[in-house]
This record gives C-alpha cells, structure tokens and sequence, in this order.
C-alpha cells in the first residue's frame, strides 16, 4: 500500500471528487466487512466517484464503482483508503 | 421435475441484472411460485418451450452477489446449483446472467460458478441499454476469455430473447455430456477474482460508451440533499391518496355485486338454515374481504412500479439516517412499506437483509405497519363515531384520524425496533453496502404479471381460512337454537354468546362488550373479518331494524365513545392475523419468535386500549 500526501479515506469526500483505492484500512475492518468490501469493488485500484450524500450527518454517501452506483454509510467509507485525483 | 420437460435450466446472476425479466420473458405467463421446504425463499420455475419443441424447466434463483451464501437467498442459489437443495432437482445446466452496462461488476460470480464444474453458459443482458449508452461488447473476445458460450439477450423485448433460444435449444445436449470447462486459472480469493473480472471486462470491451444520461440527471433530483427526501414523501402521499381514491369505484362495483348475489341466493334458496349459511356466512364474509381487492392491487401496482423503475433502492439511501436512528439500515424500508399493503409480503421482503438481527427486527415489527386489512375496521368506527366536520379550514377529521392511526403504527414500529434492537437482538451496527441501480421503464407485462400473483395470493386466502372461519363463525352464532317462548335475540343463547361472554371477563377493563369480544375470535382470523362478524353479531342479534340499518348507525347506538376509540388503537397492536403469524414462523423458523411476536403485540394492544378506555373515560365522562 502506498501512502502519501494525498491519501484520504472514502469517507473524507463530498461529492464531485474522484479518487482510487489504495486499500483498506485492516485493523478496522472485519474479514466480514472486508469480503463484502471487496466483492462490492472496493479493491485495490478501482477508480471510485463520489456521487451524493444525505441529508443529515451527510450520510449515507452514494459512489459509482465499476461502473455501478452503491450506497454506503460513512462509517464504512473511513476504513477505505483511497488517494484523491487532482481537481480537473 | 414436471413430466414432459427435457432439461432443467437455472437462471442465476446478481440482484438488479435483469434476471426475473429475463424469465418472465422466457417463460410468460406459464410459471409456478411456491416456496423451498423449510426456507422461505420463492421458488420460481416456468415452463419454456423452444420452436423446435424442446420443453425446458427455468428455475428462477434469487439474485446473489456471490457464492459465498450471506444470506438465506444466496444460501439457496448455492445449493440448488450444486444439487442439495431440498425439493430442487439438480439443475442441467446454468444460465448466467449478466447486466453487459456492467461488466467487471458482474463476472466475478460467473468466475465463481465457472469453478464449480457444471455445464453453463453466460448471457449478456441489457443490451439495448448498453447499445444506448454506447458501450461496445466483442461478446466473441468474452467467451474466448471466459471459456464459456456467451449469447446476448435483451429481457424487457421478447423479440430479443430468439437467439438465446435458439442457442439454447441447440447448445443444451452437447453442454450437458460435455466435460467441465478448465478452471484451474481462476482465482480463489475475493481480490483475485475482482482483478480477473477487471482483466476480462477490459478484453472484451470494444467501447467503454459513456455513462447513462438519464440515471444521472434523474439522481441529482431524487438523490438531492432537500429535494429527494421531499419528493419521496411526495410520492408517499400521493400512494396512499390513490389506495383511498381510486380504488373507490371498483369497491363500489363489488359491494353491489356482493348485496345482488346475497338478493339472489334469498330468493332462490327455501331452507331457512341452509339460506342463512350462504347469505348471512359465506357470501357477506367473503365479499368483506374480496372488497379490499382494488386497494391491495393499487398499492402493490406503486410498489412494483417504483421497484423496476429502479427508485426503491433510491428510497432506501434516503431513509437509511432514519433507519439507523432505531438500529436498522435502509435495506428494512422497503419491507416496511410492502407492509402498509399486507405483512405478508412485507416479512417475506425482509429475506433481502443480510444480518440476521435486523431481519428478525424488521420481521417482528412488520405487523405493525398499518396493513389495508385494518382499513375496513378503522373506516367503519371513524364513519361511526368521528364527526365529519372540518378541523383548522380544510382538514377533514375522519381523515386526520385515519391519518393518526397510521402515524401511530409507525412510531410504535420505530420504538419497538429501537427496543429490539438494544436488548435481545443487540449487535454491531451493519453496514449499508446497497446497489443503486439504474432507472428503467418499468416493462408492463412484468409488473401485471406480479399484480396477478398478489391477486392470486389474496384471494386465495379469502377463500381458504376466511371461508372456514366465517363458517365457524355462523354456526356458533346460530346454534344451539333459541328455546321456544324466547325473549331475547336468537344469538343471545348460541354458543359465540357463551364464548363471548366468557372473554368478557378478560376484556372488560378495557371496555369491550361481549358482542366485541365474540367478533375477535373470528377476527383472529383476518382482521377483516371483524367488521363482517360484527355484521353478522348486530344482525342476529337484533329485530329486522336492526339489519335495515347500516352497521355504523347499529353501533353508535350501542357502543360508547370510549368502547369505539379503545377498539380502534386495539387494532393498531393486535396480532389479528393467523397468515401473518404463519409466515412469521416459516420465516423466522422458531415457535419462540412466532411466539414472542404474538405475546408483545396483544400485551400492547390490551395496554393501550386499556389506556385510551380509561382516560377517555375520564374526559367524555
């Protein structure tokens, strides 16, 4: 996993930004959590966009992955590690 | 296996791929709904015949993300596939089904099932949609990568499923005897089968197009921070607007119809008891129930709408906050609101939660959802002892009170989840992984064909355990027959009066007379039921005034108002349903919860009848 200046969690982001996932953060996940995770797509370098949020809390937010959108709370979207694309 | 079809086919793919209308279009109208032994989860299998005569059985699997069962639905896909499902022969050969708008999402589960070994093939579905999107698929490239025939298909246009068809009444012997394709190359790890999935999407994609227009001006709106919250009520109200007034019309037709059949069975029929069964029992209890007909049909039709259309996983992500305020996700909305038409289907729409602790909630709660069955009983105590008169300029009372009613059923839902789920059903909070799928127009023939096995459900149930106990009802009431020289009503000396009166010692404090209290042992049936019984309790039990006049004016005279008000919050609570509590256990597959689900929702309903018997009591006097 390669961390830099740049990396974030999933959860850290309002809509409109792009990012790519880099991993997820392990001693918060359960190997539940994390199979679900990664059956969802939320694996190493998939490109990830963060689409809309909540009303209340801003939760839960709504990402387009693989081409697919799905919801998930934030709380989940912090154990994701993604670093964050340039703005364009 | 049904005699005549030569091979067994099951159709299995990822929830949203357009499995199911991919079936309806297969099979049309010739399918079979039921139900796996010991589990509830639907079994559907049509009949599909091939130009060339084939007859071949497709057996519709629930959607699953994988093959790793996560929940009841997966656990079944999983073992029909591999042929140890009670009640499911092993099935010839596999139909994946896979959304071609969305590739990498869904191949990992046909890498999964590829690795099993058995005789499949792989169908891209949606391609029209994938055409209007501009994605290109070399479907020639996928089968070569994925080592497997892959036939296109497009499920909402029957012209469209032809060389699916074809492919399959040609392909079906030679897969059957063929052996398994190689699969030692595919990854066994979730992450490994995802960047396959990847690789292989990226080999066989011409054009990646770009992204659904409409899915994603259509989401700005209804998934908008204020908007979309407002708009789903919106839509709420406007549902149950139509469920009053639409339906008004039809219901009217099957009154009439009702009164007309009971007139000409009068006249035809000269045995007094024989005329009184059909007339008084049969035909005035089943046509209680039948009335509700339009009402469930019209909330179904919203229900099924909004789910092809693609906008109730959308309502989900909006009422996911308010959900996670009682314990539960948004994946528990949608079961809660098929339970304002009838628990039935809203505890067995619960099978889609994945933990099991918010599934039992979910389940346990449903029943307090206002189902359509109590709308006959809360419309004939509001008729009788609520004023029509406006309140505040324009808001009728009647409707404020109906309105109240059901208000009261949700908060009572909310405060016994939030109980549930901090005390016997405590756990992690479960996530919500939820996919958002994209909007559709809605395909017409599917949603009729689900309105037809609502319908058919419904009436079966009217006529099978509605029937019986409206007969039972009508013979405790008639008999034992008056003595001769008798001064009060007939009924009075029957056995429902003994029985009646026996449980009136238990509901007294909470004012229920003994006329009520025989009504709720039928009602105990079908909550429904209750008004007819007491039709038939008022009518026996009085002169021929007594039956000219409506029932509501019948009771206004004989009931007080905090008799009224207490029976109308008893049935906000009150588990009046055996099918309700049928499904419960088949779902739940424990007497405990069935039980449990019984013992709270009476304790409730006496607790708070009680309360609004006395303390109305206390104000009126």
């Amino acid at each position: 996993m390669k961390v830099s200046a740049n990396t974030r969690t999933l959860g850290s982001l309002r809509p409109g930004q792009t990012c790519r996932v880099i991993g997820l953060a392990d001693q918060a996940v359960s190997p539940e959590l994390e199979e679900r995770l990664l059956r969802m797509g939320f694996a190493e370098d998939a490109a990830i966009e963060v689409r809309h949020e909540g009303l209340f809390g801003r939760d839960p937010m709504a990402v387009k992955v693989d081409g697919v959108i799905l919801a998930l709370r934030r709380r989940e979207a912090d154990t994701i590690l993604v670093e964050v694309d340039a703005p364009k | 296996m049904t005699p005549g079809a030569a091979y067994r086919l099951a159709l299995v793919g990822n929830p949203n791929c357009g499995k199911s209308a991919l079936f309806n279009a297969l099979t049309g109208g010739r399918q079979k709904v039921g139900n796996y032994p010991g589990v509830t989860v639907e079994r559907r299998v049509g009949r599909l015949r091939t130009p060339s005569g084939i007859a071949i059985d497709v057996i519709d699997l629930p959607g699953s993300y994988s093959l790793t069962p996560h929940s009841a639905d997966e656990a079944v896909t999983h073992n029909v596939i591999l042929g140890q499902q009670e009640g499911e022969l092993p099935p010839d050969a596999i139909l994946c089904v896979v959304d071609a708008t969305s590739l990498a999402f869904h191949l990992p589960l046909v890498l999964e099932l590829k690795r099993l070994g058995k005789p499949m093939l792989v169908t891209l579905n949606m391609m029209d949609l994938a055409e209007r999107d501009g994605i290109r698929i070399d479907t020639a490239a996928l089968a070569r990568e994925l080592g497997l025939p892959v036939v296109g298909s497009v499920a909402v246009r029957k012209a469209g499923t032809s060389e699916l068809v074809e492919t399959l009444s040609s392909t079906l012997e030679t897969l059957k005897n063929q052996p398994p394709a190689d699969a030692s190359a595919i990854p066994t790890d979730v992450r490994g089968l995802r960047r396959e999935a990847r690789r292989i999407a990226q080999a066989a994609t011409v054009s990646e197009g770009r992204e659904h227009k409409v899915t994603r001006v259509l989401d700005r709106v209804f998934l908008h921070r204020v908007a979309g919250p407002a708009i789903l009520f919106g839509l709420l109200f406007l549902m149950f607007q139509a469920v009053f007034s639409w339906a008004e019309t039809p219901m009217t037709w099957i009154d009439q119809s009702v009164v007309g059949l009971q007139a000409l069975a009068s006249s035809e029929i000269a045995n007094p008891a024989l005329r009184s069964l059909l007339v008084d029992g049969i035909i005035a209890g089943v046509g209680s129930v039948v009335i509700f007909l339009p009402q469930i049909l019209i909330l179904f039709l919203f229900i099924l709408v909004l789910e092809a259309s693609g906008y109730m996983a959308r309502a989900a992500f909006l009422m996911d906050r308010l959900m996670a305020g009682v314990g539960l996700n948004g994946r528990a909305f949608i079961p809660l609101l098929s339970s304002f038409a009838c628990a039935i289907p809203g505890i067995m729409a619960a099978r889609t939660i994945d933990s099991q602790r918010d599934r039992l909630t979910t389940i346990m709660v449903a029943p307090l959802m206002t189902c359509s069955a109590r709308l006959p009983v809360y419309a004939l105590i509001i008729a009788a002892f609520i004023p029509d008169r406006k309140v505040w300029g324009a808001v009728g009372l009647q409707g404020l009170v109906m309105f109240s009613l059901y208000l009261f059923g949700i908060a009572a839902a909310l405060a016994v989840a939030a109980v549930l789920k901090r005390t016997m059903l405590r756990g992690a909070p479960q996530p919500l992984l939820l996919e958002l799928p994209k909007y559709q127009m809605p395909n017409w023939r599917d949603v009729a064909i689900g309105l037809w096995q609502r319908a058919r459900i419904f009436m079966r149930r009217a006529g099978g355990i509605i029937l019986i106990s409206m007969i039972v009802l009508w013979a405790l009431s008639s008999f034992p027959p008056p003595p001769p020289g008798a001064t009060e009503p007939p009924i009075f000396y029957s056995a429902a009066a003994w029985v009646g009166k026996g449980l009136q010692t238990v509901f007294a404090p909470i004012g229920f007379n003994w006329e009520i209290s025989v009504a709720l042992i039928p009602g105990l049936a079908a909550r429904e039921v209750a008004v007819a019984a007491l039709g038939t309790v008022y009518a026996l039990s009085g002169s021929e005034d007594a039956v000219a006049t409506s029932l509501a004016e019948t009771l206004r005279n004989a009931w007080t108002l905090p008799t009224a008000l207490s029976f109308l919050v008893w049935y906000v609570f009150a588990p009046q349903c055996l099918s309700t509590l049928a499904v419960a256990k088949r779902e739940t597959n424990s007497w405990r919860w069935t039980f449990f689900m019984a013992g709270y929702l009476f304790a409730l309903a006496y607790i708070f009848a009680g309360a609004t018997y006395w303390i109305t009591k206390g104000i009126v006097g």
